[in-house]
């Protein structure tokens, strides 16, 4: 081997006269492709156990775990869910979810401000994968970062809160136009706020015409049905997709 | 970013990277002067030391399910310049890419 420039064995021909002094070389690497790449691999594994997968995001405060909280306890004699927690810091809400009865594991990011598909990776790796029916991932509440990065879920599923004001669609558009699903959370506040529910379906329609969106309350109970409705039909669709 | 950068030279048995070329599309999320200020931050006692960093922004393009227009996106917020609506499929403008290195 060239011990100048570590090139192939010598070959009939081959000069040393190439020139090792400053060169350009194409690299064309996508700065996400090693996310990517880990992402495939929790999808592949998802896959193999018929796994529903879910990506929960927001901003703080719009209600991912009490919704969480309420749906596992509702559904804890129909469906089988595990859950991820990512915080920067604090067990607080995988405390919340434990008392449900549901597995959950807490992920802290620290300085982080968003879930990678690494951390997802080593995330369940204590779950019982073959007994669970729903996988949650509730990202760290950010309606920037956790846009761009794939964990292998199925859906992104985007919660946003009445009280939050009903342009967040337009103010963060990658993370409506990234989401499949918005759950417009906390209804049950609608008659003493100056909410258009109308103008924020409208705003989500145009950063994401294909977006479904449910409007809810984890705390009067309205409009869960419809959510749980949407997730025992994911998890069927799931599983006859695996069966085909 | 930069350990791409690294792994690349190394395989070339560089000591030195003197220039980083980046693509950025214009709907990618990355906010060129965020990267260039976090480029010279982090490539501090890297190859990458004192690079430059060029960077080349893709304006985005999308087409349009309605009408079926290719046109340019300057925002998710902005429709079809043909026919408004919003139904738009994005062919480029999400690129977030290493293309180039100039290494010694």
């Amino acid at each position: 081997m060239c011990t100048d420039c570590g090139c192939a064995p010598p070959q009939p021909g081959h000069d040393h006269t190439h020139d090792h002094a400053s060169r350009k070389i194409r690299v064309e690497e996508n700065l996400l492709a090693k996310n990517q790449r880990l992402a495939m691999s929790n999808r592949v594994n998802f896959t193999a156990h018929q796994l529903f997968v879910l990506n929960l995001v927001s901003s703080p405060g719009s209600g991912k775990t009490s919704i969480l909280e309420r749906t596992l306890t509702d559904l804890k004699d129909s469906l089988q869910f595990s859950v991820l927690e990512g915080d920067q810091q604090t067990a607080n809400d995988a405390d919340r979810i434990a008392a449900t009865g549901a597995p959950v594991k807490q992920i802290n990011t620290g300085a982080g401000c968003h879930l990678d598909a690494h951390m997802v990776g080593h995330g369940v790796e204590g779950f019982d994968l073959k007994t669970t029916d729903i996988l949650i991932i509730e990202n760290v509440g950010n309606l920037v970062c956790p846009a761009s990065f794939d964990l292998g879920e199925d859906h992104k599923v985007a919660v946003l809160s009445v009280t939050e004001g009903e342009d967040k669609p337009l103010k963060y558009p990658h993370m409506f136009q990234a989401a499949d699903l918005m759950l417009i959370n906390k209804i049950d506040l609608l008659p003493y706020l100056r909410f258009d529910i109308e103008q924020c379906k409208s705003f989500a329609h145009q950063v994401n015409p294909q977006i479904k969106i449910i409007e809810l309350s984890c705390h009067s109970g309205e409009g869960m049905q419809e959510w749980y409705d949407w997730l025992s039909q994911g998890v069927k669709q799931k599983r006859e997709a695996e069966r085909d | 970013m930069i350990e791409i950068a690294e792994e690349h030279a190394r395989r070339e048995n560089a000591t030195i990277i003197t220039s980083v070329t980046m693509e950025i599309g214009a709907l990618s999320g990355v906010v060129p002067e965020a990267m260039e200020f976090a480029f010279e931050a982090c490539s501090k006692g890297t190859l990458a030391d004192g690079a430059t960093l060029e960077i080349r922004r893709i304006p985005a393009l999308g087409h349009c399910q309605e009408c079926g227009q290719e046109c340019a996106m300057e925002s998710l917020l902005v429709g079809c310049t043909a026919c408004n609506s919003f139904a738009l499929k994005i062919l480029k403008g999400q690129e977030m890419a290493l293309v180039e290195l100039e290494i010694d």
